[in-house]
């Protein structure tokens, strides 16, 4: 087995193999080299980039962040260099790793998640995900991922353009999380991952204005765990396509509960802030919990979760 | 350099002004690396609650005892507590993160406003034995515990508080044509509110001095990946305070 293997978490996602079900999630790992000096990158199972545009973009404007309960709201705003200085500056730094690179796009219009799949349908790229649920953003993003005929839009132009697999990101701000989970695997999406970020606010009481420059942002962090995983169980069941869960994983107990309810890998978002090498400490005690439970693989997990009674 | 993550002891945690502490503690990797102008990441709690770390500008190292001294003002939830650290108590630390002051010049200026002046105490032990001249402001007497601190590592201090409790009564920015010309001086390195800042790079601009400005902001990861801290550059692209900077030359991010 290579560095970094382990045959009880080895897994088969979607047709990307990786050594373990934990991915870094879009947004909270930079594009890996970042965090190269506190964690070997070849020992998480996927890196999922930063959300990539046609264009590079500045970001919103003001303050960015603020500190909530048990959780922080983001408004960035896809801030993020654009596809042409992704494909010729940083890829090519991330190929001596060994590790799947899941590339995070976003768009303005159909067409242009069209073309960045195109662009990216290139060696180097393990798969593509679909960001239809930028809170942050006032074009594309969640537009497109709280309406059904519009996500349906975006997977199929993606699905014409590559021949990678197409994960489809969902946004949590919908009232029938199923209905949109339904609607990209009937237009070919080749696994889902959930949750983005939930749509929150903070004000500050001594100005009395909001504390993030774009009034609102998306809120990350323990504090949505169960609204994730609760998603996550209800689209599981609802769909055949794999599912990526993610929503304030801070450990290797919450990891296995997004695992229970029938997530066949996890990614590690905001918990990469707190702690660098928390993908590996999860993985780590996966493995652990599964041989304290006379378990040999953790696929034994996934959608395990019994009724209450 | 190698960005750590540790497991550091505290050895000290003392009062210097009713809300303001300086924090001591043993990370001998991280000192050992550490340049002026570099900060360290700190959990205040384990656990969930607060959730983020906290950056702190390095004042102080002692690359042979394997220490580093972090000052803070009690403001939130977080400072205060790291104000309960005891002797012994163990603390997560992420380190050393940025890019430091650029050492140069042969009579260089610190001019520091606020908490700002924290990080201008090791940059001026690192400027030894060039002849260093400090500049600082503050509101009140009381806010201004730092020229005890500076005594042994600068060739002279210059004050103003706004009430003239101490010093000259005005702002350091109101003092700076003056100390620039006096001394001679050939490099300018600043570090507290932004407005200060932008006066003295106007000021050290006008006479055609080097200036490096130390910028502050919001932050979760502190090592370039959630793109929280990033700035306006005078070129029209981004600029990451935590990774690129903090340190930063002031006409490559002041308009």
């Amino acid at each position: 087995m290579s560095k970094g293997e382990n045959s009880q978490l080895c897994t088969e996602f979607a047709g990307i193999r990786m050594k373990n079900p934990i991915m870094t999630a879009s947004g909270t790992f930079g594009f890996g080299l970042e965090y190269k000096d506190f964690i070997d990158l070849n020992e998480l199972g996927a890196v999922v980039v930063k959300g990539t545009t046609l264009k590079p973009r500045p970001g919103n404007t003001g303050c960015r962040i603020a500190e909530t309960p048990a959780g922080m709201l983001n408004s960035i705003g896809l801030e993020n260099p654009g596809v042409d200085h992704f494909k010729d500056v940083i890829l090519p730094q991330l190929a001596p790793y060994d590790v799947p690179i899941i590339v995070n796009l976003a768009g303005n219009t159909a067409d242009e998640y069209g073309e960045l799949a195109r662009r990216l349908d290139i060696p180097g790229v393990a798969a593509i995900e679909v960001n239809i649920s930028c809170p942050n953003v006032k074009q594309g993003g969640i537009a497109f991922g709280t309406d059904c005929a519009s996500a349906t839009g975006v997977v199929e132009m993606v699905k014409r353009n590559t021949g990678k697999p197409v994960i489809v990101k969902l946004s949590p701000n919908v009232t029938d999380i199923v209905m949109m989970a339904r609607a990209v695997e009937d237009a070919g999406a080749d696994a889902i991952s959930l949750i983005n970020t939930l749509l929150g606010m903070a004000i500050d009481i001594r100005s009395w204005r909001p504390v993030l420059g774009n009034t609102v942002g998306g809120l990350s962090g323990p504090a949505v765990k169960p609204v994730a995983v609760r998603m996550v169980w209800q689209v599981a069941k609802a769909v055949k396509v794999p599912v990526i869960g993610m929503g304030g994983i801070q450990s290797a107990a919450d990891a296995i509960e997004f695992l229970l309810a029938g997530a066949s890998a996890v990614a590690v978002g905001t918990g990469n802030f707190v702690d660098p090498r928390i993908s590996v400490r999860i993985a780590e005690g996966i493995s652990d919990y599964l041989t304290e439970r006379g378990l040999t693989h953790v696929s034994e997990l996934i959608g395990r979760v019994n009724d209450y009674c | 350099m190698r960005k750590l993550l540790m497991q550091a002891t505290v050895l000290d945690n003392m009062r210097l002004t009713p809300t303001v502490n300086t924090l001591r503690i043993l990370a001998p990797e991280i000192a050992a690396q550490a340049l002026p102008g570099q900060f360290v990441h700190i959990k205040v709690a384990a656990g969930i609650q607060p959730l983020l770390r906290r950056p702190f500008s390095i004042a102080d190292i002692h690359a042979e005892q394997g220490t580093l001294t972090v000052i803070y003002r009690i403001v939130g939830e977080g400072t205060a507590l790291m104000s309960s650290f005891s002797p012994g108590d163990t603390i997560d630390v992420m380190g050393p993160l940025g890019q430091g002051f650029r050492l140069m010049g042969e009579r260089p200026l610190l001019v520091g406003g606020g908490m700002g002046i924290a990080p201008l105490l090791l940059l001026a032990k690192a400027l030894c034995p060039r002849p260093v001249y400090v500049l600082m402001g503050g509101r009140t007497q009381e806010e201004m515990f730092w020229p005890p601190l500076f005594q042994n590592v600068c060739e002279s201090i210059h004050i103003a508080t706004d009430d003239g409790s101490l010093g000259r009564c005005g702002t350091a920015l109101d003092m700076l044509p003056e100390v620039l010309e006096q001394n001679k001086i050939d490099v300018v390195y600043t570090c507290g509110p932004r407005v200060m800042m932008e006066g003295v790079a106007k000021a050290a601009a006008e006479m055609g001095i080097p200036c490096q400005v130390s910028l502050e902001e919001h932050m979760a990861c502190g090592v370039g990946a959630c793109l929280s801290c990033t700035c306006a550059a005078s070129d029209g692209t981004r600029r990451k305070i935590c990774s690129d900077g903090p340190v930063f030359w002031a006409e490559e991010v002041f308009l």
